[in-house]
Parts: C-alpha cells; structure tokens; sequence
C-alpha cells in the first residue's frame, strides 16, 4: 500500500516532529518495529533511542528520544516522549558533560546512589553522542 | 497642614513608586505571555497522554498497580504545595497556603502532614508552623520549568508512597482560570484517583479500542501510572507559574491606579496650600498699602 503516513514526535515542553512521511522506524521495548501506512493499531514501551523516519522526499531522518510510548495506527504514529531531540539540534557540550557525571558517579558506587537512574543517564549521553556524531558537517 | 515642600516631596515620592509598579506590571505581562506559551505546548502532549492511559485502564482494568489502591486508615499525608518565590501578587500566595490549611484543618489532628514546598512562600509558611518538609524547591515556579524536575519530584512522590512514608499524597495549586482569576485547588496524586476509561473515544473509532500491546497491557499500565504522576505535577507547575504573572499583574495594574488616585489628591492639596499662601500675602501687601495710606 502506497502512501503517507503521519508522524507526531511530542514531548512535554514542545512538538519536535509533525510531518508527513514515508515509513518510521522506532526502538521498541521489546525490539525495533517499523511501521508504513495501513499498520494495524499498535501500542508499545520505547526505549532510549533513535526513531528514523523517512520524509516525503526520501531522506531519511532521526529523532533521540529518552524513552516513553509509542502508538501506531493506520494513518499516524505518535511518540510520547519525556526528551526528544531532532539529530540536529542535540546539544553536544551538554551530552558529553552528562555523560562524564554519569560516569563519575557510576565509578564513585557511593552507597547511596541509584544505580538504574545513573545508568539510564549514561545511556542516554551516549545515544545523544552516537547520533550526533552521524551529523554532516 | 504639612507645607508646601512636604506635599511636593510626598507627590514625586509616590511617582517613583507608580513607575516601580507600572514596570513591574509590563514584566509581568511578558513573562505571563511565556508562561501560556509554555501551558500551549504541554497541551498536544497532555491530550495524547490522558487518551492513551484512558485507553489503557479500561483495558487493564483494577489491580493493575499498587499506585491504584487506597490505603485504609490513612494516617500520613503528604502535600505539594506550589507558591510563588516572591510576594507583591495580592492574595496569590495567602489563598494557596489557607487552602492548604483548611484541608489541613478537614482531615483532624490524628493524621500527620509533611510537605514538599515548589516557592519560597510555601516554604516559609511551613517554616514557621513548624511542620516537616520533605523536600522544597526554589526558583522554579514562575520560571521556565524543565519537565525533569517534575520527574525527580514526582519520582519522590511515587517512591515515598510504595514504601509507605505517604498513604496519601495531594497536590495544591493554583489553577489559572482567566487573566483575573486564578483559582486555588486541592488534587489527589495519589493513589491515582479512577481513571475515566475512553469508551467514549473506542465507540467515535472502534478500530482504536484493538490496540496490540506490546508488551501487554497491564505491563504499560504499570509503566505510565507513574509518569501520570508527573505529568499532573508538571501541569500544577505550569497552572502556578501562569497564574502568579496574572496575579502580578492584576496587583501591580492596582497598585499603580492607585498611585494616580493619589497623585491627583495631592496635587489638588498642594495647590489648595499654594492658592492659600498666595492669597495671604496678597492680604498682607494690601494690608500693608492700606495702613500706609493711612
């Protein structure tokens, strides 16, 4: 089935992505799915990651998101996430600052600290880094 | 009557005060301004959200989290309460903090409170009755507020009720109704009050209510009911934050009509007190003339 379908990327403090596009590929929970036009309606957990759409034109296109849902229906795909950058506008400095307190503290193993939310930061320091790092220049 | 000097000493005094306010108010527009635009793009992300947890919780049905049941007896409450940092909004912070109080006053004195204090009022307010305050945040209502501090604060939250600190957590905040009124509310966190499952929204588009899950249902459940937690801090948040501006500018729109009001009355004192000076020393010069004619 040929066609466009509509993908909204949409996080608390802004809407990253509203456009028209060929086919989205997101990172699931429990693996990466892709999704074109007619999907059957479809609901999931994402991962830390990197959603890749491809526009109208045919150039293939990636958002970080730090996690949160994903639905799928046949004519739109909308991502509920807490962070969602597009690949452009990821903020280097930022990324490789948190990625080095992530590791700070992940090397200090204080008794206090939570493991899973410092580990979570590193993951998604260094998703934003990777991706980032596929930018042209 | 004061003199002359004094009543002009007194008008230039209270115009300086009328362009402290007036500039005030134009800040407060301006950041009113941001804050609705802010309100504006959380919106698309709250709709979406609420349609897929409705949406979820009618299928997942009871039981589905621990974040669902009530507790019997409830013995330790925990309140968030948002304030502003800074005073000079007329009675924002007072009717925030006496509702607070009356719920307070309403639940008896067998339960005990703590707090999480979002502005310096609040904070202060709790500070001195004495109460425990877990936890407290300044400089962030009334700025731009990232939703990560809605995260760690609403993480807190949801933590300090599994564990069993809190057997019930309510939120206080200030909804903003219109550019003049701005209405204080009271809202249950947690436990999650019953979620309005969308059967209405499943009979516009029936294809919709067939989602496949992955992974299932009650799982996604289990992983949204804390961020709904969240998303209705962040939303107080913002409410708050939105209605301070409003009620800034509202006191500060006051405060400078004011100022004219006494501007006028004392410019008719000062010119009054001027006429009388004038006309006694003419009485004096004629006086004078008269007694030398004489």
């Amino acid at each position: 089935m040929a066609g466009n379908i509509k993908l909204e990327v949409v996080t608390p403090e802004k809407q990253v992505v509203d456009e028209e596009t060929q086919m989205v590929v997101a990172p699931g929970v429990l693996g990466e799915f892709g999704v074109l036009i007619g999907h059957t309606p479809f609901m999931t957990a994402l991962k830390i990651g990197t959603v890749r759409y491809t526009d109208t034109s045919g150039q293939e296109r990636c958002v970080f998101v730090s996690g949160g849902f994903a639905e799928a229906l046949p004519d739109k795909v909308t991502i509920l996430a807490e962070s969602a950058e597009r690949r452009r506008d990821i903020d280097l400095e930022r990324a490789r600052s948190a990625m080095e307190r992530a590791q700070r503290r992940l090397e200090d193993k204080k008794a206090d600290l939570d493991f899973l939310r410092a580990e979570a930061a590193l993951k998604r320091a260094l998703h934003r880094l990777r991706l980032a790092e596929t930018r042209r220049t | 009557m004061a003199t002359l000097k004094e009543i002009q000493l007194k008008i230039s005094g209270v115009k300086k005060t009328r362009q402290i306010t007036k500039a005030m108010n134009m800040v407060a527009t301006s950041r009113l301004r941001g804050a609705q635009q802010n309100m504006e793009r959380f919106r698309p992300y709250a709709a979406k959200f609420a349609e897929v947890l409705g949406s979820l919780a009618g299928r997942a049905g009871e039981g589905a989290s621990l974040l669902l049941v009530p507790r019997e007896p409830v013995r330790k409450v925990h309140v968030v309460l948002c304030t502003s940092d800074r005073g000079l909004c007329g009675g924002f912070n007072l009717n925030l903090i006496s509702k607070a109080e009356a719920f307070k006053a309403e639940r008896g004195a067998d339960t005990s409170f703590s707090f999480t204090n979002f502005g310096k009022k609040g904070r202060d307010w709790c500070r001195t009755g004495a109460m425990t305050i877990d936890d407290h945040y300044l400089g962030v209502v009334g700025g731009r507020i990232p939703f990560n501090i809605a995260v760690n604060a609403g993480r807190k939250l949801v933590d300090g009720f599994t564990s069993g600190a809190y057997d019930e957590v309510f939120l206080v905040y200030s909804q903003f109704v219109s550019m003049a009124r701005q209405e204080p509310r009271i809202q249950q966190l947690l436990p999650i009050p019953k979620i309005e499952s969308a059967v209405a929204t499943a009979a516009d588009a029936p294809w919709q209510a067939e989602h496949i899950c992955e992974p299932s249902a009650t799982e996604l459940l289990a992983d949204l009911l804390p961020r709904s937690v969240y998303v209705q801090l962040y939303k107080g948040l913002l409410e708050t934050s939105t209605s301070e501006h409003a009620a800034r500018r509202t006191a500060m729109d006051n405060a400078t009509k004011a100022c004219k009001d006494m501007i006028e009355n004392l410019t008719l004192v000062y010119n009054k007190a001027r006429q009388a000076a004038i006309t006694a020393e003419l009485m004096d010069i004629v006086g004078g003339a008269e007694a030398l004619k004489g």
